[in-house]
């Protein structure tokens, strides 16, 4: 596919305003399906987690697992919303092979909870209040796999296949109001939004929350606005975004894209886009059109949710603290500056650090590991940082440097072992023999050996010119393999160089 | 006892000598498969007949009795049943009598199903149906229609004309229907049987092929009422499977018969005639009938007065957008990647183009007609004048209802309007087809329970009629009661039951087995 | 009359997966518009002020714990695949995106 012409992303904004809209999907983590007793896995082999509801047999029907809805009013209570006296589930018609029913069982006109906002802190520290229109329960659809044909996609697939595993798992999609004055800060602020949805879920308990996964889907609405005009543009819905990286990067490709269309006279097609995280573009999907008729109408298998204010208050209380009170714990807890701790908060990584801390670590040392080397691997390899190691992970590593066992450098060969999944960074520390040598008798071998090489850094130490040392301390270090203590070899050298025999 | 003997007793009386060992469950099921031998090559009842399941099951259940377990079983162990076929069954095909499912054996049993077995019944086999219960004849099956075992040449009535059938021309005591606007009690009527359309959720609904979910109801199906409220205490109660199953206990349906059958059950009943449900339009002879029967029921110390439900006129129609736009969505899964027929356009296609054929191959007329009709409800638009309106009327109707029911204790209605009518007298015409279930499907838009059973036949034609009673939600217990008192005064009347003076069938010669 | 048409009958037949041929679509069309003429009067008496009626028997919060229950066998879940592979469902080339 040809490059698409954008526009510089400056230019683009003196021209238009961007005007946002998101709607995510959290994959609720309950223990069964949103309306059938399926374990809510999908993982393993395919078709084995399904029951007679989860492939749409014929005569089958739902029933709504409590627990979902009890997360679902926690998500709407921490995402301030009002829920609904009363809601119910509809049917979304439409045939698709990956929609056992050919309709999917959602909320339309009565969703459980309705009208909220999330504040969201921007890199540079300001907060901006995002508005949700609604927070809706359903279910997510089966997995498709497109065969034959080059590119694994469904453009040129021979056939495909499905596996309902997936179909049926719980799913709450949360749906912003229109979003202006963004601005230049669209980008930003849609990582921020996305990863601060993230964060009441994962405080919540009740998502796993990794977008790599799917847990986490965010789909990006974007139209662009000419100044001044006063005249919404048409909308594009961009899909597939599957880090919080990507998300930023999506948003601020589709204004340059939709800004060259725009400027060179074009008009935008209203559709959904497809995100490719390999060209960082996006590319076209389905169109939208009027022609979408999903024909509605209250799903007559469930019955009205009514949640007794007991039970709501009970979920109230139990809400964990909001976002920004708890960054603010936080930065007094680990005694950050504002800058280090805007640093972790934009590299959207509060929970790695806070998790990491709980397993033990200093803050000091799981900030510089996780927002230094690990967001370093992670920006390589293109992926977010969460799904390269765990808290714990990085918490042992720390442990192990902070024991005299590892030095930095070595630390980041265990780094390297732990996330090619070679195990814990103890079981690499032993597998890959990289533990600090503590062991004088061969320090000194090769300390001796070092000194003998260089007669004239001898005469120089022992003149009392201990700088000279350094050469030598060099060699040792290179000859170690990096595997000593640095400090501990310079007193070796020293002690060394004034015994040595002449 | 002979083989013709024990396809003439009731689900009770052989349920009776099958607990006293007067007879094995082995030579009573033998004796229906042999009945249906016999006479289904005319009658065509059944679409699937498991004999030798049946016979091995039939085995199992007389050494359950025959060992110390034996006292264990349940009133009906041992006594046979037939299934329609739109409900699913493990050991059967389950094909709602449409090509789209031929062959489709589920991999579960319906929670009815499972309950008959759990009982210790012993299913027969799978009966006709008009295709997806879209129909008041059974000639919309696409394994042909069922014959009236009273006049070959007319139909059974429908939905389930198969298992109606199949109890009236003594090929199963009992059987097992579903009603969504009269499938149960539109083929009593016209075959001289009695069927109950039990309160919506009194009976679950999971593995019963939907139709119309929020009218979709499973009941029983037998030749007496008693047989029915038999059945009724096996397949009713709370299934956590089906979310609009009613979670109530519910009281004993053939302890509520056997009041109906003491003296003086109904006295001080009061009977509401709903006045828009009688009159023009119907058969004389049905009318004659039905007037009879409420001077049989006056005579017994009932108190008969007219009603009005003045919504009731807007019934059907609500009934024909409400049904086709759950059908339209209901029939959705019906796509040829899970289950049922594929049909591959010439030269291959795509999905789309492949689903499109399947449905296109697999439906009948009348299957697409109504999706066609679902599908316009519900689109952008009409929503709110179509599916939106009769979604209120049957607000209208069930006020109707309530207001029937602060003066009267049971409404009755002729079960049809006419007694049945010669097959392929109204295919052609799907709006008077629709109309044969005018005094049936009120009671599905409201949810109440109904029962129909026979009070004669019509002096013109000869053929059987019904009455239909109807009560307040979750008084089923209720219909029972005035059935059988109704059906012990005809029969006294009578001297024996309506389906004994029907005529006798051909039987083809039963191979030796 | 009702002003249902042919184009309008092709329409509903897409969205229901229906493929009809020409000749059915024009009888549909006719029985269509004789049906919906007859069934048109619920829009008469549904005042604005009247409540929907969507469940015959009012229940409301009818739940299910949250506890795993059986599954079928892949073989089970297969069993009435018109056409499977691998332990899935195989269905010839998509065209259209998903939704």
């Amino acid at each position: 596919m040809a490059a698409p012409k954008l526009m510089d992303f400056d230019r683009a904004l003196e021209l238009f305003e961007p005007v946002l809209g998101f709607e995510v999907h959290v994959e609720l983590n309950t223990k069964t399906k949103m309306f059938s007793d399926a374990p809510n896995f999908f993982g393993g082999e395919p078709n084995t987690n399904v029951t007679p509801v989860d492939l749409g047999l014929p005569g089958s029907l739902p029933v709504v697992n409590e627990q979902a809805v009890r997360y679902s009013i926690s998500l709407g209570l921490a995402l301030g919303c009002s829920i609904a006296e009363s809601s119910r589930f509809a049917r979304k018609n439409y045939f698709y092979p990956d929609l056992a029913k050919n309709y999917q069982i959602s909320q339309h006109d009565e969703p459980i909870a309705y009208r909220g906002s999330v504040d969201v802190e921007l890199p540079d520290g300001r907060t901006v209040t995002v508005p949700i229109e609604r927070a809706h329960m359903e279910e997510d659809a089966g997995k498709l796999t497109h065969v034959g044909g080059s590119t694994g996609r469904i453009q040129g697939a021979e056939y495909s296949l499905v596996d309902y595993n997936r179909a049926g798992v719980p799913l709450v999609e949360i749906v912003t109001d229109i979003i202006y004055g963004a601005e230049k800060d669209a980008p930003e602020l849609a990582k921020a939004y996305v990863s601060t949805i993230r964060d009441i879920v994962i405080a919540l308990g009740i998502s796993d929350a990794k977008m790599e996964r799917g847990n986490l889907r965010c789909d990006a609405n974007i139209s662009l606005s000419p100044r001044g005009s006063g005249i919404l543009g048409t909308r594009t819905e961009t899909k597939n975004v599957n880090s919080l990286r990507s998300v930023e990067r999506a948003i601020r490709y589709e204004i340059q894209r939709q800004a060259a269309i725009l400027d060179a006279g074009g008009t935008i097609t209203q559709e959904t886009r497809h995100w490719h995280e390999d060209t960082g573009r996006t590319s076209a999907g389905r169109p939208k059109s009027d022609a979408d008729d999903y024909r509605y109408f209250p799903e007559p298998d469930l019955l009205p949710v009514q949640p007794s204010t007991e039970l709501i208050e009970e979920l109230r209380q139990a809400l964990p603290e909001a976002p920004a009170l708890r960054r603010r714990r936080l930065r007094e807890a680990w005694g950050f500056t504002e800058l280090e701790f805007r640093d972790v908060v934009n590299s959207g990584l509060l929970n790695e650090l806070d998790a990491t801390v709980a397993a033990g670590a200093s803050p000091q040392a799981a900030r510089k590991w996780w927002t230094g080397e690990i967001a370093r691997l992670a920006n390589v390899a293109g992926v977010d940082s969460a799904s390269l190691v765990s808290a714990e992970q990085v918490a042992q590593l720390i442990e192990l440097i902070e024991a005299g066992t590892l030095t930095d450098r070595l630390a980041r060969q265990v780094l390297e072992g732990v996330i090619a999944g070679e195990g814990s960074p103890a079981e690499v520390v032993d597998s890959r023999g990289l533990a600090v040598v503590s062991d004088d008798g061969a320090l000194i071998a090769a300390i001796d050996e070092a000194l003998a090489a260089q007669p004239d850094v001898l005469a120089k130490i022992r003149d009392g010119k201990v700088q000279a040392a350094g050469a030598v301390i060099g060699a040792v270090m290179k000859a170690m393999r990096g595997s000593a203590d640095a400090a501990r070899v310079r007193e070796l050298v020293l002690e060394r160089a004034n015994s040595a025999p002449e | 006892m002979t083989s013709t003997d024990l396809i003439r007793l009731t689900a009770a009386e052989l349920a009776d000598s099958l607990a006293a060992g007067d007879v094995s469950s082995v030579d009573a099921t033998r004796a229906h498969l042999d009945r249906i031998d016999g006479v289904d090559g005319d009658i065509h009842a059944f679409l699937h007949v498991a004999r030798d399941a049946a016979l091995a099951r039939a085995g199992e259940i007389d050494r359950i009795r025959a060992s110390e377990d034996g006292s264990s079983l349940g009133p009906l162990a041992g006594v046979p049943l037939a299934i329609k076929d739109v409900l699913c069954t493990l050991d059967m095909p389950s094909t709602a009598g449409s090509r789209i499912l031929e062959g489709w054996i589920p991999p579960y049993d319906a929670t009815v199903v499972r309950k008959i077995r759990d009982a210790h019944l012993v299913p027969l086999g799978k009966t006709n149906m008009d295709e997806f219960a879209m129909g008041s004849s059974t000639e919309h099956s696409a394994y042909g229609p069922t014959r009236n075992p009273w006049d070959l040449d007319r139909i059974p009535g429908g939905s389930g004309g198969g298992s109606a059938a199949a109890v009236s021309a003594f090929e199963a005591p009992l059987a097992l229907g579903s009603d969504t606007g009269g499938s149960i009690r539109q083929p009593a009527a016209v075959t001289g049987s009695v069927g109950m359309k039990p309160t919506y959720g009194g009976v679950s609904r999971y593995g019963a092929i939907a139709l119309a979910s929020s009218l979709d109801q499973v009941g029983p199906v037998s030749r007496t009422v008693l047989d029915s409220a038999l059945l009724h205490d096996v397949i009713g109660g709370h299934d956590p499977r089906d979310s609009t199953s009613i979670p109530d206990t519910w009281p004993s349906m053939a302890d509520a018969a056997r009041a109906g059958q003491r003296e003086g059950a109904l006295k001080g009943m009061r009977v509401g005639v709903v006045k828009q449900l009688t009159g023009d339009g119907f058969q004389s002879g049905v009318t004659q009938r039905f007037t009879e029967a409420l001077a049989v029921l006056e005579s017994a110390g009932a108190e008969v007065v007219e009603i009005s439900a003045p919504n009731f006129e807007y019934a059907i129609a609500a009934y024909y957008l409400i049904l086709p736009a759950e059908a339209s969505s209901n029939l959705a899964k019906f796509d040829s990647v899970r289950f049922g027929l594929r049909v591959n356009p010439p030269g291959g296609g795509t999905v789309e183009q492949v689903m499109s054929a399947t449905r296109d191959a697999g439906f009948g007329p009348e299957v697409k007609r109504r999706i066609i009709l679902g599908t316009y409800a519900l689109s952008a638009g009409y929503y709110d004048a179509y599916y939106g309106s009769a979604q209120k009327v049957r607000t209208l109707i069930q006020r109707d209802f309530d207001n029937a029911f602060g003066r009267v204790d049971v409404l009755a209605t002729p079960s049809a309007p006419t007694t049945a009518f010669r097959l392929g007298e109204k295919l052609d015409d799907p709006l008077a087809m629709y109309l044969n279930d005018l005094t049936t499907i009120p009671a599905n838009l409201a949810g109440v329970p109904g029962i129909g059973l026979p009070i004669g036949l019509a002096p013109e034609d000869g053929l059987p009629v019904g009455i239909q009673f109807m009560a307040p939600a979750r008084s089923d217990a209720r219909l029972y009661t005035v059935g059988a008192a109704l059906e012990q005064l005809l029969e006294e009347s009578w001297g024996g039951s309506l389906l004994s003076r029907a005529p006798e069938l051909a039987t083809a010669t039963v191979g030796g087995r | 009359m009702s002003e249902i048409s042919a184009e309008q009958v092709a329409h509903l037949a897409m969205l229901a997966r229906i493929e009809l041929s020409p000749e059915e679509i024009a009888s549909l069309t006719v029985e269509l518009g004789s049906i919906v003429d007859n069934v048109a009067k619920v829009s008469a008496v549904a005042t604005p002020d009247l409540p929907a009626t969507s469940h015959p028997i009012p229940l409301v919060n009818v739940f299910r714990p949250d506890v795993v229950g059986e599954t079928l066998t892949q073989e089970q879940a297969l069993s009435g695949a018109p056409e499977a592979h691998d332990g899935r469902f195989r269905v010839s080339a998509i065209l259209g995106e998903e939704q």
